[in-house]
């Protein structure tokens, strides 16, 4: 899987190239133009951070940031996106560069399984930026899109509630 | 001794790689020229296919081939070799077969292409005729078939014998009650599908990618399902998005995507929809039968406990559903029966405390209705008939600090405070209540291997085919093994989630932390024998005269205590004696004897609060207390996390997760996240507390772990049901308590 990726099948007379601009960077897609930008993401770019939970928009595992808000990236098309700014897991921190979030769900054990944790991260990271949520009874609400089975929620509450604290006094 | 890293606060060495999206998942691994396969479902729930139809999905180009029952290839012929390590007695669930329907959404063709949107079409035009056969699907119908499983499940403890004369100690008693509880069939639903990713190699060699608990389990029911050898195929999973017993046992991805790699020689993914994740394994649908009968001032005389579970056609899928009555009550005259009913539905499964979940909230509310019954305080009820002993096989525990439990977990929550007349406490338009629940679970040591790695650095390796579902076996490894050697926890690197690793159980029961973990310390002792001695016979060795009984292992030296100038580094050992490597593995299993003479349990008091807004028939649950006795905890954080979600899901089970059948279709109608509720962020309190209770007990593993994987569920679904009577003055005794149950 490399910059370049492009679908075989029965579609290859559909397919055309599409550029995202992903983390910084540009990365050509070959694709059907009904390629999720999910599938775009996890298939053809081997950023598989992003996760499948039931590509139905009803779980957020999927969750990325698209001109830094977010959305569930299983119910959009890739195509649909030229010109965005993208925004994955892999884009927010790296291990060695922990984004102040990743940290503190490290800290406040906001995860076990780790599945439903990328995009928990994004959802947050979008919370933050709209700046809507000021208690921990609006965390929750806000971030009920994003589900977690292991039932890591009051720890990820308290991870987010710290790093917006952290963003608060940040200079 | 004081511990460095065991029993304490510390963080995931796994959290870095989950945090940035590194982690890779089973559909995750890039493999060069993969193939996708997607599964076609069955559309009925008994019968038999007539006539199946690929030519449209051929003709898709870039489809490589469509496997039905019709072209799939040889496979094992006998069950047992069908059977993998945690099997239920009868014939294991075999995809793409042959043309019999067992169960609705049954594989039955899966559609391989060069890249995933060409074979998710191309699944849609495969055409399924069926000749459709009666099915019957509904438990409360077929109730009158139910029947004793004639073969025992292996390693599930049949129901306890019968005490005294239940029947007439039930008619004598002066105060009785008799209830009904009904659950239905719950879903696991770990966020991740499972999935599978065979990276196809030269000379018919697998590697194996699978979502599952136990890679050793999957690596010997591949090799046996398709004749292969062992050394052909490695099993691998170094992360897991979540099961919760869903994958103990090698589900159908990984039967097609092994199945599709070696017919097309090709790498394959399968990868199933969150739709198919209700096409197997599951929590059985039950409905027990619970009789108390007892004294006026609360001493047990009576008590009966009957469970009925449905299973599917082909396997007896049991679990223990009664025994936990008797285990915690000591009732003189007591009989319990568990029976199944075969359905139309694919097997059961193990389900986080499978059984006891069940079993304890229908014995736990039903307590609490007696506390009503006998106007005591439902504390009060079961300090009353609390016993020091199994009274399933009259064996004392290893330990048992459930008292301390009630006690601790009581004050914290301020249980004394409680009015217990049901309807007494409101605020504003919301009713408050409170209620609380005993748990129990099994404190299982299994055997198992690890290996230990010492090298220059100093680096410590550990490993061993278990897995990590979440559960943090990745953190105590590594914590285990600092401890032991010394050594500071970024020294130890974990690998686990690999067949060709030192022996595993599959994952599961809560004996991962004291089985894995006893082996762990063990291979890191003898590594540690082998260091000393290195240490010791050097020249001039400051240790010269030590021995190991009074050394420390620590700072990444070995040394005297109080003497810094008898010190040996590590590296220096290694290095004085050539050694590149010190290297060690150990087998370690439970004593015979100490399982024969005692009982092994983790016990909970759960105590919670809910609070009803009548008008709407909507409950919240704003508080929970859960303190639990499991022995030594080897990490707080992890610990407290694995409690804090078995409460989590207990809400779940208490409020919320119900999949719904519709009986006229065998069929699961809410197959979907949107309609199978599980609790979300803004359906769980902040307040969720786990008191850990102190109980040191050497008896029960090599460590004194007793596990929490399961622990944390049992008892909550009752302390909220317990604590919703006592808002409302309403007894809901069939799960979940839902609005139209409550308006």
């Amino acid at each position: 899987m490399g910059t370049e990726a492009s679908a075989a099948g029965v579609f290859s007379a559909a397919v055309r190239p599409v550029t995202l601009s992903v983390n910084g960077a540009d990365r050509e897609l070959r694709i059907a133009p009904w390629t999720t930008l999910l599938d775009g993401l996890r298939e053809y770019l081997g950023l598989t951070g992003t996760k499948k939970g039931c590509d139905h928009g009803q779980c957020g595992a999927c969750t990325v940031l698209v001109d830094g808000v977010r959305i569930n990236s299983c119910l959009t098309l890739a195509v649909m996106h030229e010109g965005a700014t993208i925004r994955t897991i892999e884009g927010i921190g790296a291990e060695g560069a922990l984004h102040p979030l990743q940290q503190a769900f490290i800290d406040h054990d906001a995860f076990q399984c780790g599945y439903c944790t990328p995009g928990q991260i994004c959802s947050a990271t979008g919370l933050i930026a709209e700046g809507r949520a000021r208690t921990p009874e609006e965390i929750r609400e806000l971030m009920s899109g994003n589900l977690c089975r292991c039932g890591a929620y009051p720890n990820i509450v308290a991870a987010i509630e710290h790093a917006m604290r952290v963003a608060e006094t940040a200079p | 001794m004081s511990m460095t890293y065991l029993g304490k606060a510390v963080s995931r060495v796994d959290g870095p790689a989950k945090v940035t999206g590194a982690a890779r998942y089973a559909g995750e691994f890039p493999v060069p020229e993969l193939t996708y396969g997607v599964v076609v479902s069955s559309t009925i729930a008994r019968g038999k296919i007539t006539r199946i139809d690929s030519a449209a999905a051929l003709g898709v180009p870039g489809v490589v081939q469509v496997f039905t029952h019709e072209n799939r290839p040889h496979t094992a012929y006998l069950n047992r070799s069908w059977r993998d390590e945690v099997a239920p007695p009868g014939a294991p669930f075999r995809p793409l077969y042959d043309a019999e329907i067992h169960f609705s959404a049954q594989p039955v063709a899966l559609v391989v292409a060069e890249d995933f949107e060409t074979a998710r079409y191309a699944a849609s035009l495969v055409r399924v005729e069926y000749e459709q056969g009666p099915h019957t699907t509904d438990l409360e119908r077929e109730r009158g078939t139910a029947y004793v499983p004639p073969k025992k499940r292996n390693g599930i403890a049949p129901p306890p014998d019968p005490r005294g004369n239940a029947v007439e100690a039930l008619a004598a008693a002066p105060r009785k009650i008799a209830r009904q509880y009904v659950s239905p069939f719950e879903h696991h639903n770990p966020m991740e599908p499972f999935a599978t990713t065979v990276l196809w190699q030269d000379a018919g060699r697998l590697t194996v990618f699978d979502k599952t608990q136990g890679v050793q389990n999957v690596q010997s029911y591949i090799t046996s399902v398709f004749g292969l050898k062992a050394a052909n195929v490695q099993v691998i999973s170094p992360f897991v998005g979540g099961a919760f017993g869903s994958g103990l046992r090698p589900q159908y991805q990984v039967f097609l995507a092994v199945m599709a790699a070696t017919e097309l020689e090709r790498s394959v993914r399968v990868t199933l929809t969150r739709q198919q994740m209700f096409s197997f394994s599951y929590r059985p649908n039950t409905i027990q039968a619970i009789s108390l009968g007892a004294r006026p001032d609360g001493k047990l005389l009576a008590l009966t406990h009957e469970a009925i579970g449905n299973t599917s056609q082909h396997e007896d899928y049991q679990e223990t559903v009664v025994n936990w009555s008797g285990l915690l009550y000591g009732a003189e005259n007591a009989s319990f029966i568990y029976k199944l009913v075969k359905t139309d539905w694919a097997s059961p499964a193990d389900m986080r405390a499978p059984g006891a979940t069940l079993g304890v909230f229908a014995i736990e509310t039903a307590i609490d209705e007696l506390a009503y019954e006998l106007s005591l305080d439902p504390l009060a009820l079961r300090l009353a008939n609390y016993t020091e002993r199994d009274e399933n096989d009259g064996k004392p525990f290893t330990s048992k600090e459930l008292r301390a439990c009630y006690q601790q977990g009581a004050e914290r929550f301020g249980w004394s405070k409680r009015n217990p007349a049901p309807r007494s406490m409101t605020e504003g338009r919301e009713l408050i209540g409170w209620g609380m629940a005993t748990g129990a679970w099994e404190a299982l040591h299994m055997k198992a291997a690890a290996r230990a790695t010492l090298r220059a650095g100093p680096m410590l390796e550990v490993a061993s085919a278990t897995a990590d579902i979440g559960t943090g076996t990745y953190t105590i490894m590594a914590q285990i093994a600092a401890e032991t050697l010394g050594v500071p926890i970024e020294a130890v690197s974990v690998k686990l989630g690999d067949s060709s690793l030192p022996k595993s159980p599959i994952e599961g029961g809560s004996w991962t932390a004291a089985s894995i973990g006893a082996a762990v310390q063990a291979a890191c002792e003898t590594v540690r024998g082998k260091l000393f001695k290195l240490a010791r016979g050097l020249e001039n060795s400051p240790l010269a005269n030590a021995d190991i009984e009074h050394v420390e292992f620590a700072d990444g030296t070995i040394r005297l205590p109080g003497d810094p100038s008898r010190s040996v580094p590590i590296d220096r050992a290694l290095a004085a004696a050539g050694t590149e490597a010190l290297e060690a593995e150990e087998t370690v299993g439970p004593g015979l004897i100490s399982s024969r003479r005692f009982s092994r349990n983790t016990h909970s008091a759960v105590f919670a609060e809910v609070r009803v807004d009548e008008e709407l028939g909507i409950a919240r649950v704003t508080r929970v207390v859960n303190a639990v006795a499991a022995g030594r905890i080897l990490n707080l954080k992890t610990g407290g996390s694995q409690v804090m979600g078995g409460v989590v899901m207990g809400i779940g089970m208490a409020l919320h997760e119900e999949t719904m059948p519709d009986h006229a279709l065998g069929r699961f109608m809410n197959h979907n996240l949107a309609e199978y509720h599980i609790p979300v962020h803004a359906d769980i309190p902040a307040a969720i507390e786990v008191i850990f209770v102190e109980e040191h007990d050497p008896e029960v593993s090599p460590l004194g772990v007793k596990g929490l994987g399961e622990i944390g569920i049992v008892g909550t679904a009752a302390a909220i049901g317990n604590a919703i009577y006592h808002a409302t003055g309403k007894r809901v005794r069939d799960l979940p308590i839902t609005i139209d149950k409550l308006l």
